[in-house]
């Protein structure tokens, strides 16, 4: 992975810069010690690693707009840094750059339940926030796996998905404002506790950025009721197309469940050895299906689900009587990263999104690439919204298995877009997808999203090396190649 | 003299705005020209009509995505997925008889505005629902961003920037939108002779249950007395409504519980199906309930619990959607028209006006949408520059300069 060279005369400063840290973030606000800057060196993907010139820890907005000002006069480069989560390398360090790290801005600062909504600091986590609020039956809807250590702001940079934004959305969906600190200093502040934006939508390209753009340092999030009650399915199919074909039945029948998951034979075998979930171990794919709402609704809405499943072949259903029964069934499916990790020294995580209705073929190409590469692949699969996650597996220690798995992930995500999807559905593009943002987009995708970066970050120094596969200088990406009259008045229809 | 480009083809809209741009040619973009007086008036020389540019790409009931052209009417796709028994989930409101002409706009053309009616508090607005698009920018360049499928963070998400851009970062062409099954059953409960506050308060109880309310509207009594719907109408009083929507079984049990929820803060009522639907599409419109075609009309998104407190800052005609966070105000269009009124009140508590229907003169002399603080405008200004750096599109439409 070629990330931006490092620039000797900024890192020939460093003492120099880390002394004028100091005097914006005093006391234990700045790390310059080589075995404390290893903490930082990678994170959610660990194949790369790379340690930070320096770390800064502010602690106020006021010493973030300090930093982000003194980084600019200086042509430091910035990687802001949540809790280090992100499966796609987005908080990858640069050798001649500082991290930002946010883990001090940890507060709730208000629950304001009439309006239905918690302003909180981005340091404070996924689950944080649904604890805080869970005392009156609310909670934060969107639920990405590592809900337990991510933080909100490394959710909106990320635009962060889970297992119920079919029915409930992304973060982008739950998200009513922040606060925003740009390359320059400037605080902004994007919409707030009202529901829609005045003026451009700045908000809704913030979140999902990526850390490209500004450093977050308040969130107002949209919290809801608790449904009433929420009752799981396990179904199983004899094929993964009959499993497929059952989750577009569901959907056309006009039903959207909380969650609708399914997992590939060798998915389900290594999630049930680790957590005995009661999974059935002779089905080719098996579908959690999760029913929330008001008690009368589920009930329902549970018997058309199964009368759905039973006739597009399903060869196992079990429905929860229980909560514990519930919480068992989810166990398994949640437990499937780590479950595939005590089956393999490695495994990679690939996140593209497909058509649903391409699934099989797309299982099908990805069983012949898993004989080609020589590598084994389990499926996880938030099946409603058609989001893949194959986990590759393989092993670091064998001489060219990591090659060999990156290269087969990235045929993976090339199907997808082939198929007419995507690279990703909620992880990121990150260091990780970089390069493969030529398989979807064109030159003039690409410039024009490089454009809107240079609007909020002229000199490029936020978090680059990430997204873009080639960067382009702001000023070259606005000049105009038009000349005057050398464009024929078009040809169409005039009134 | 004024010319009207009617491009039939994305590559014809492109060869259109390519033009413009090397000529320094400004373009006002029309869809069916429902909302043309939304928005600062413009002296722009030529019109850019995209309503040619219309008709349905592709559509995948199981998958939940509709793509079409974006000069598509809102009323061919209604039908087409209710065919499928689905919908757009942020119920598109038609502006076109609030500005006294016909009704009938775009898809885009709701997208350009980001416009979302009562369902907004439970689905989102009409950004949420935008998953990708492709058009042209103002450097006559086409692009595209976003996908096709209802789950993606693959590059920025611009299809949130261009909804509520009305026009002045793209001429968009192609669209793709996530769709939702229609629920089976809807019904609204009334509670009716509420003051704003004991109004709120059902409004937040509401949205606080975990009933999965759909919308959440009040309407004093001026306004309720010119409903369509007898029920309100009649009432002589002020009415607060709630709406669920689903499975039969779970709207008639949803119902019950808010009726109990309601015991003792007034007289309630249930609307079913033809007179529920015929409401929440009055909401929806604004037009009945604030027909006064003299007055000035204003879209006020304020946090929920404060939307009345603002609405009263004027002694205008006023009624609010989304549980108070939507307030729909008729001023006189004498002075500022209110402007200085809304607008102060506002500072107080967050959010925005905007000036949704007055003459071009108050149009001219009140910022028509929230004046922003300098280096939120800066930025604004900023982002416009980097797709439109001539501005050749919709130039001044949202606020001078951008």
């Amino acid at each position: 992975m070629k990330m931006p060279t490092p620039d000797q005369t900024v890192l020939a400063r460093r003492a120099e810069i880390a002394a004028a840290l100091r005097e914006i973030v005093p006391g234990e606000g700045v790390i310059d010690a080589a075995e404390e800057l290893r903490a930082y060196e990678s994170d959610g993907l660990t194949a790369y690693r790379q340690p930070p010139m320096l770390v800064c820890l502010p602690s106020t907005v006021a010493q973030v707009s300090a930093v982000l000002k003194y980084c600019r006069k200086n042509g430091i480069k910035v990687v802001p840094r949540g809790a280090g989560t992100s499966l796609s390398g987005g908080a990858l360090p640069l050798a001649d750059g500082i991290v930002l790290g946010m883990a001090k801005f940890n507060k709730v600062i208000e629950i304001d339940w009439a309006n239905r909504c918690a302003v909180v600091q981005p340091g404070v986590t996924n689950l944080g926030i649904s604890d805080a609020v869970a005392a009156r039956g609310f909670y934060y809807a969107p639920d990405p796996s590592s809900q337990i250590a991510c933080t909100i702001g490394g959710n909106v940079a990320e635009n962060s998905g889970g297992v119920h934004c079919l029915k409930y959305g992304l973060t982008t969906n739950n998200v009513l404002g922040v606060e925003l600190v740009l390359m320059d200093g400037e605080i902004v502040r994007l919409g707030g506790k009202h529901m829609d934006a005045g003026g451009y939508d700045l908000l809704g390209v913030v979140v999902g950025s990526e850390g490209l753009l500004g450093v977050v340092t308040e969130v107002t999030v949209r919290i809801l009721k608790s449904p009433e009650t929420a009752r799981a399915m396990l179904l199983g199919f004899p094929t993964s197309e009959t499993g497929g074909d059952c989750v577009g039945a569901i959907i056309a029948a006009g039903i959207i469940p909380g969650g609708m998951e399914m997992m590939d034979r060798p998915a389900i075998h290594a999630a049930e050895a680790f957590v005995h979930a009661g999974y059935p171990l002779d089905v080719e794919a098996l579908l959690i299906v999760e029913l929330d709402g008001p008690q009368a609704e589920v009930d329902d809405l549970i018997a058309r689900v199964e009368a759905i499943a039973r006739a597009r072949g399903a060869i196992y259903a079990r429905t929860s009587t229980n909560e514990d029964e519930r919480q068992t069934f989810w166990a398994g499916r949640k437990a499937a990263f780590p479950a595939v990790g005590r089956i393999s020294p490695d495994y990679y995580c690939m996140d593209g999104t497909i058509p649903r209705k391409r699934l099989p073929e797309v299982l099908a190409r990805m069983a012949e690439m898993s004989k080609r590469y020589g590598l084994r692949v389990a499926n996880v699969f938030h099946a409603g919204d058609g989001n893949l996650h194959p986990l590759i597996l393989y092993d670091a220690n064998q001489p060219g298995e990591l090659e060999r798995a990156e290269a087969f992930g990235a045929d993976i995500l090339r199907l997808c877009v082939e198929v007419g999807g995507v690279l990703t559905g909620e992880h990121g593009v990150g260091v990780e997808k970089r390069d493969l943002m030529g398989t979807m987009f064109n030159e003039n995708d690409l410039n024009q999203q490089q454009r809107l970066k240079c609007a909020f970050d002229p000199e490029g120094l936020l978090n680059p090396g990430k997204v873009f596969p080639v960067l382009h200088r702001c000023a070259e990406l606005g000049r105009m190649h038009v000349h005057r009259g050398a464009v024929r008045f078009p040809d169409l229809p005039r009134f | 003299m004024s010319t009207t480009l009617r491009p039939e083809t994305p590559a014809q809209l492109r060869e259109a705005v390519a033009w413009a741009a090397a000529e320094d040619v400004q373009l006002e973009l029309r869809g069916r020209g429902t909302k043309r007086g939304f928005g600062r008036p413009m002296q722009t020389e030529h019109v850019l009509d995209l309503s040619a540019l219309a008709g349905i790409d592709a559509y995948e009931p199981e998958e939940l995505v509709l793509t079409c052209a974006a000069g598509t009417p809102i009323a061919e796709i209604e039908t087409l997925l209710a065919g499928k028994r689905q919908l757009l989930g942020f119920e598109p409101p038609d502006l076109g008889p609030l500005y006294g002409g016909a009704d009938g706009g775009t898809i885009g053309g709701v997208l350009a505005a980001n416009l979302a009616g009562p369902r907004r508090v439970k689905l989102g607005a009409a950004r949420d629902h935008f998953l990708g698009f492709s058009g042209v920018s103002g450097r006559g360049e086409a692009f595209k961003a976003g996908g096709r499928v209802v789950k993606n963070v693959t590059g920025y998400d611009l299809a949130k920037l261009v909804a509520g851009s009305f026009g002045t970062l793209a001429a968009v062409d192609m669209v793709t939108v996530k769709v939702l099954p229609a629920p089976d059953k809807t019904r609204t409960v009334l509670v009716f002779d509420l003051d704003d506050a004991a109004a709120i308060a059902v409004l937040v109880d509401a949205l606080n249950s975990p009933y999965e309310v759909s919308g959440a509207a009040y309407l004093p009594t001026a306004a309720a007395g010119r409903s369509g719907v007898e029920y309100v109408r009649k009432a002589g009083v002020s009415v607060a409504a709630v709406r669920v929507e689903g499975t039969a079984v779970s709207v008639a049990g949803r119902c019950a519980a808010l009726r109990t929820l309601f015991a003792g803060r007034g007289p309630v009522e249930e609307l079913h199906s033809m007179n529920s639907a015929k409401l929440w599409r009055e909401i929806r419109d604004v037009a009945v309930f604030l027909p006064d075609r003299e007055k000035a009309i204003w879209r006020v998104s304020a946090p929920p619990c404060e939307g009345p407190r603002v609405a009263r800052a004027t002694g205008g005609d006023w009624f609010c959607d989304w549980g108070g966070g939507l307030v729909w105000l008729a001023t006189a269009v004498a002075g500022d028209g209110g402007a200085a009124a809304i607008r102060g009140a506002l500072a107080a508590v967050g959010g925005h006006a905007t000036l949704v229907r007055a003459a071009d003169p108050l149009r001219a002399a009140v910022p028509v949408f929230e004046p922003q603080a300098p280096a939120l405008a800066a930025l604004s200004k900023r982002v416009k520059e980097s797709f439109d750096p001539r501005r050749i599109l919709n130039p001044g439409r949202m606020y001078a300069g951008v």
